[in-house]
């Protein structure tokens, strides 16, 4: 008797469980009666877009404008492309031009377009490095006296900006003991910056999140920013459908559409300005920086 | 060949593959032994001595058994933390804090699959003990023996186990290139960078890691059996 009891209320559990989910299903469904529903569109990201929540807030006013459900996947910028190569998705939204350009010129992408940037901020602790715009400085006192430097080292789009930095200046950075490569995320490379008391080149966005989200307030502050070698672009770019042929390209290119639209490139510049009293990302559609 | 040798030189290198190896290995047998020491002597004490809430107890124990290792990963991580209980020992992306995750990870498996198994054999071998007239030490030393396969067993669980684990040692130990990168949090940066053959290259050596293990348990437990003549 016992054990049927148990069974029973496994089943009762398990029953609660599907009925919810199914539920949820439903109320979903029922969302956006104007538009015509017309499936899914398959982005690979980078982190930044998805941490920072701009995804979460473009992607309920896309559906309504178009009818397509856009769904994505946050990775490296690396990550992202391989997936367009191999067709994993629909299309890429990636912050690294170079790697692009490339991607377009060895046929996997179909044209790049560029649609807005943000800017990366060396942060750390107050002290020892002053608030400056000097990011030489900065990178070079680092090296110099050994201070705590926490690196991404996973091949993404900021990892490749923080390498662009060091390289121009000739500098090596592993010759400094404390610069760790983390091979993780922006957000895990911010909260092991904060505990080891270190430096970090971050994305503002990603930044400004963490700090204003984190249950532990961030005890790192922005110590270098404004620099031209800090700006950010990002561009979008369909996968090409003569070499995957079932990606979705209608969808894809509805989502591109759309976000250079004046509608997409509004909805860009107002996120994030009421939770942190700045956009954390700057449309510019049809221009590069 | 001197191509794939160099190929393989380069990746070696620029992974680190050869210190996550090194670091795989000192992390699971370190916290393997500190697991199989209390996990088999809480297991032991466990069966030997009747309580109030002893049901309450292996229940538990059961439940860790399962646990995610990315739970334990989380209150190791905030045990840890500058500002948590144990900031001070600035322990946090060390091999030491992985090595104190993995062991609140395995200590529960090892002393689970010991206690069952006690809890079956150890009463008649007792039984057979106190005819024999052997001293408490001595009855201990029997079990020991009599039960040294399934020892052996829950230890080769345990340490299966400590290299498979990502989710604990990737948030304890931050996946730092040449000090807390294992095997497999090199995978999952290299899975994140879309390296995949060298991703299936690490993991096949992790998979021929394992392979020997189980390899040499057998070979001692066959060894054993055809050693026992009666």
């Amino acid at each position: 008797m016992y054990k049927n009891w148990q069974t029973i209320l496994l089943l009762f559990f398990v029953s609660l469980f599907v009925v919810g989910c199914s539920g949820n299903d439903g109320a979903m469904g029922e969302k956006s009666p104007g538009v015509e529903e017309k499936g899914k569109v398959m982005m690979a990201t980078t982190t930044s877009t998805a941490d920072t929540g701009l995804l979460d807030f473009l992607a309920p006013i896309f559906k309504e404008t178009t009818g397509y459900t856009l769904a994505w996947t946050a990775v490296g910028t690396g990550e992202a492309l391989k997936m367009g190569e191999d067709g994993q998705v629909d299309l890429v939204l990636v912050h690294a031009k170079s790697s692009e350009e490339a991607f377009v010129a060895e046929g996997y992408g179909v044209e790049r377009f560029p649609v807005m940037y943000n800017d990366f901020v060396v942060v750390g602790p107050k002290e020892p490095i002053a608030h400056t715009e000097d990011i030489t400085a900065v990178f070079t006192r680092i090296t110099e006296e050994k201070l705590p430097f926490i690196s991404r080292g996973d091949d993404s789009g900021t990892h490749k900006k923080e390498k662009g930095i060091w390289n121009a200046m000739g500098m090596d950075p592993t010759t400094n003991p404390q610069y760790l490569e983390t091979g993780q995320g922006m957000g895990a490379t911010l909260t092991m910056a904060d505990e080891k008391n270190g430096y970090c080149l971050s994305d503002r966005g990603t930044y400004l999140k963490l700090k204003n989200d984190a249950t532990l307030t961030l005890e790192l502050h922005v110590v270098c920013e404004g620099a031209s070698d800090l700006l950010n672009q990002y561009g979008v770019i369909a996968v090409n459908p003569q070499i995957h042929p079932r990606v979705n390209f209608l969808g894809a290119n509805a989502f591109i559409q759309w976000i250079c639209s004046k509608e997409g490139q509004e909805a860009i510049k107002g996120f994030g300005v009421e939770e942190y009293g700045q956009a954390l990302f700057i449309p510019n559609a049809g221009e590069d920086r | 060949m001197i191509e794939i040798v160099a190929a393989m030189e380069r990746f070696f290198m620029n992974i680190g593959a050869m210190d996550a190896i090194k670091v795989t290995l000192i992390m699971a047998i370190s916290s393997t032994s500190i697991s199989a020491v209390v996990g088999i002597t809480f297991g032991l004490l466990l069966e030997r001595h009747n309580f109030m809430g002893k049901r309450i107890i292996i229940r538990i124990n059961r439940t860790l058994m399962g646990v995610p290792p990315v739970v334990i990963g989380l209150l190791v991580y905030l045990l840890l933390m500058r500002r948590g209980p144990l900031g001070s020992l600035s322990l946090l992306f060390t091999i030491q804090g992985m090595i104190l995750a993995q062991t609140l990870i395995i200590t529960p498996i090892i002393s689970g699959m010991v206690y069952t198994h006690a809890s079956r054999s150890a009463p008649s071998i007792r039984q057979f003990a106190k005819t024999m007239g052997a001293s408490k030490w001595q009855t201990n030393v029997l079990m020991i023996k009599e039960m040294k396969h399934e020892l052996y067993f829950a230890i080769v669980a345990g340490f299966g186990r400590s290299i498979s684990e990502v989710g604990a040692v990737m948030l304890v130990g931050g996946n730092i290139k040449g000090s807390t990168r294992t095997m497999t949090t090199a995978i999952s940066l290299l899975k994140s960078q879309g390296i995949f053959t060298e991703g299936v290259t690490l993991g096949l050596l992790l998979l021929l890691m394992a392979f020997i293990l189980q390899w040499m348990a057998d070979y001692f437990q066959r060894e054993d059996t055809t050693d026992e003549n009666y």
